[in-house]
């Protein structure tokens, strides 16, 4: 099949015609780890200039694969004065929340997520004043955004405890985990995560990356960030899968997961291979009640970002078809490079409808918010 | 179904340590006994787990010779088969001790040759190596390849480095010089995790996470350039869904325009490399439930010449008799049943003297 491939064609930004949208995922970072030193202990402060966070990979500073843009930011997303990429909050607004009408915003502090830190009291130390700072820095300052709990999610009983403190406190939207643990997310030493979120009236947000000491695929570490950007959308599928036959879902029938930054145009054939396979989950755990589908339909929610651009663009309005128009949340991922422009992202035309459900209403509905 | 179909997976299955001893240097077979050594059958496969047999389609534990009449009567003459590619999958990639995985998969391919290929006309057969020494495993490609009756090399999705990796291109560069095929097939070595988010606890999910390697593993002979490298190499997925592959070609697509200076050597889309050089086999058939779905879904698929025909026999892949997906075309069915086959693995067009 001979099919030319383009940029993808830009919605008319009159289509959206100013319309506020809900942004599932924007990444506030600090300039400097510094400056969440007033909300953590002189002892943590001492322990970072002396030590740093020992994380499960080996690069001192900066990430395992080198990103294709430093930080993996935009380029012109560099506030003045070289700050870091979403670490001004008057260049975020007159950057991407005012022209692009952003009426809420969710904040996913992943510069990294200290979840992933293996010393565990530094963990929840620094989980713990990085949701301060969230509020003190970003949502207190602009009613637009919403912070998410960060927990140290390697240790559900300290996380469960985080979660308990930030419960019915306005400014935060979810609870955060990062999508590579070190064991699949659906196993039962996380469950005390979700009993928490659950009694906080928080959905759980599921970001990709991280490193939780199991190679990238499952058959070893690939050479390339191509491959990890690639590996992400398998490792999302992988932790789906866990949250299914391992009997998360039923086992708690209020969770709500939110996946962020994994796509989602593997969703339907993930559910056709759940469902393809039921006679042998059933077998292997009979305490499992429903299709497998069924849980994905009733718990799982999907953030846009990266929107997969296939060669017929049309084909994506099928895979959002069959996922659900309630299910999929539009996410930019600001200020990183490969976020999507909500003017020019979408590949296909939306009828007004489902346009307002995937920029706005799932989020509003899931969120809870005004 | 058509005359004639070439099926290009089924899995005879090897009755133990003890049938590879006539093939096997004493050496090995000494150490067997002192280590009490008598199987090495893979977790991936557990033997009465429901995924196992068929109805139907449950070879005896007799003689051979009875193993035999019970492939022709049950894989072959079921479906009017004309050729079938033979995978052994034994516990070879499990193997630590790469001399002793070397000599075990020696024996599995003289084992084959001998007490199947010799005695079924209809029947071909994969080359098992063990990748864990891809000198060793370009020896034996060189060793089995004189017998046009093999006619693929047999490796598994889950090994120890991602099959890009330049550690395998001596495994490639043999298979390409003799017109072989490799076949990536469903399975582990266990010596990784076989989530990428570590182990799970169950059988089945371990099994639905596959399809998960097979997205990876193509990036990975994508992005490092096999293909640029082995222009005339051809890879078939085997037991690998299928279902999963447009959305990870425009996942790709979208990284690589954004990334591509990373790998330079990826000069044409992913897709158009796929196309050229990757096949899959059509069973399991991770299918949509809805017919208008399916209609959609070939449409994403963009051509009826990915797929090779295949039953996975005696596993259970599909209910009913058919083992072809509802609603194709005769001309497409011609194509994933026979044309598509002959296509991809050139020594099936061959006349075995």
């Amino acid at each position: 099949m001979n099919v030319s491939t383009s940029q993808p064609m830009p919605i008319a930004r009159e289509m959206l015609a100013g319309m506020a949208i809900i942004d599932c995922d924007i990444h506030p970072a600090p300039n400097s780890i510094k400056d969440v030193y007033p909300w953590l202990e002189p002892r943590w402060r001492k322990h970072l200039d002396t030590f740093g966070p020992l994380r499960r990979h080996g690069c001192l500073t900066g990430p395992a694969y080198p990103k294709g843009t430093p930080g993996a930011n935009r380029r012109d997303a560099w506030p003045p004065g070289h700050r870091k990429p979403g670490s001004d909050l008057g260049f975020m607004q007159a950057q991407h929340l005012d022209p692009n009408n952003v009426q809420l915003g969710i904040l996913n502090m992943i510069s990294p997520h200290p979840g992933g830190i293996q010393n565990p009291d530094l963990s929840a130390a620094l989980c713990t004043a990085f949701n301060d700072w969230q509020i003190a820095e970003w949502s207190a300052k602009d009613a637009r955004l919403k912070a998410s709990v960060l927990v140290p999610y390697e240790q559900p009983a300290a996380a469960a405890a985080e979660i308990d403190r930030r419960a019915g406190d306005a400014s935060f939207a979810q609870v955060l985990l990062l999508s590579r643990t070190a064991e699949p997310l659906g196993q039962r030493r996380y469950w005390p995560i979700y009993e928490a979120a659950i009694r906080a009236g928080l959905p759980v947000g599921i970001h990709a990356f991280g490193y939780g000491g199991a190679p990238l695929t499952s058959a070893g570490w690939p050479s390339f960030y191509i491959e990890e950007m690639l590996g992400h959308a398998a490792c999302c599928q992988s932790v789906l899968t866990s949250m299914v036959i391992e009997g998360t879902f039923e086992r708690f029938p209020a969770l709500r997961v939110i996946l962020i930054e994994s796509g989602f145009a593997w969703m339907p054939s993930l559910a056709w291979r759940l469902d393809k396979n039921w006679r042998s989950i059933r077998e292997e755990v009979p305490t499992l009640k429903r299709l497998p589908s069924e849980y994905l339909r009733q718990h799982v929610w999907l953030t846009t970002q990266p929107i997969e651009e296939p060669e017929v663009r049309a084909h994506l309005l099928d895979i959002m078809e069959w996922i659900g128009w309630d299910r999929l949340m539009f996410a930019t991922d600001y200020p990183h490079w490969d976020y999507d422009d909500p003017a020019r992202c979408l590949p296909v035309r939306l009828s007004a409808d489902q346009q307002s459900r995937l920029f706005r209403d799932n989020a509003r509905a899931v969120f809870g918010a005004n | 179904m058509i005359p004639g179909a070439i099926d290009c997976d089924i899995h005879p299955a090897l009755p133990g340590l003890k049938a590879l001893y006539p093939y096997l240097p004493e050496i090995w077979r000494d150490l067997f006994q002192d280590q009490a050594m008598h199987e090495l059958v893979s977790n991936s496969y557990p033997p009465a787990a429901p995924l196992a047999f068929r109805p139907g389609s449950q070879p005896g534990n007799g003689s051979q010779a009875a193993q035999l009449a019970d492939l022709r009567s049950q894989a072959l003459d079921t479906w009017g088969t004309g050729l079938a590619i033979c995978n052994c999958l034994y516990g070879v990639q499990l193997v630590f001790n790469e001399d002793l995985a070397a000599a075990i998969a020696r024996a599995i391919n003289d084992w084959l040759a001998r007490e199947l290929l010799d005695h079924e006309p209809r029947l071909r057969a994969s080359i098992v190596v063990a990748p864990q020494n891809p000198g060793l495993a370009a020896e034996e490609i060189e060793r089995c390849a004189e017998d046009r009756r093999f006619v693929q090399v047999l490796m598994l999705v889950m090994g120890d480095m991602p099959l890009g990796r330049r550690f395998y291109w001596p495994i490639y560069a043999a298979a390409e010089r003799h017109g072989l095929p490799i076949g990536v097939h469903a399975g582990s070595s266990y010596h990784n995790p076989t989530t990428p988010t570590g182990w799970p606890s169950y059988h089945s999910e371990e099994y639905v996470n596959q399809a998960q390697a097979f997205q990876t593993q193509l990036g990975s002979l994508v992005c490092e350039g096999v293909f640029k490298k082995f222009p005339s190499l051809r890879v078939v997925l085997i037991e690998s869904g299928v279902t999963w592959l447009p959305a990870t070609l425009w996942r790709l697509a979208k990284f690589w325009r954004g990334l591509r200076r990373e790998v330079p050597w990826v000069d044409r889309t992913p897709a158009e490399l796929v196309r050229e050089h990757v096949r899959l086999t059509l069973q399991p058939f991770d299918a949509p439930p809805r017919p208008e779905q399916f209609e959609r879904l070939w449409e994403h698929l963009g051509s009826d010449e990915w797929l090779l025909f295949s039953t996975d026999y005696p596993h259970r892949q599909f209910d009913g008799d058919s083992p072809l997906p509802p609603g194709l075309s005769p001309a497409a069915m011609q194509k994933i049943l026979i044309d598509n086959a002959r296509a991809t693995y050139p020594r099936l067009v061959e006349a075995i003297p």
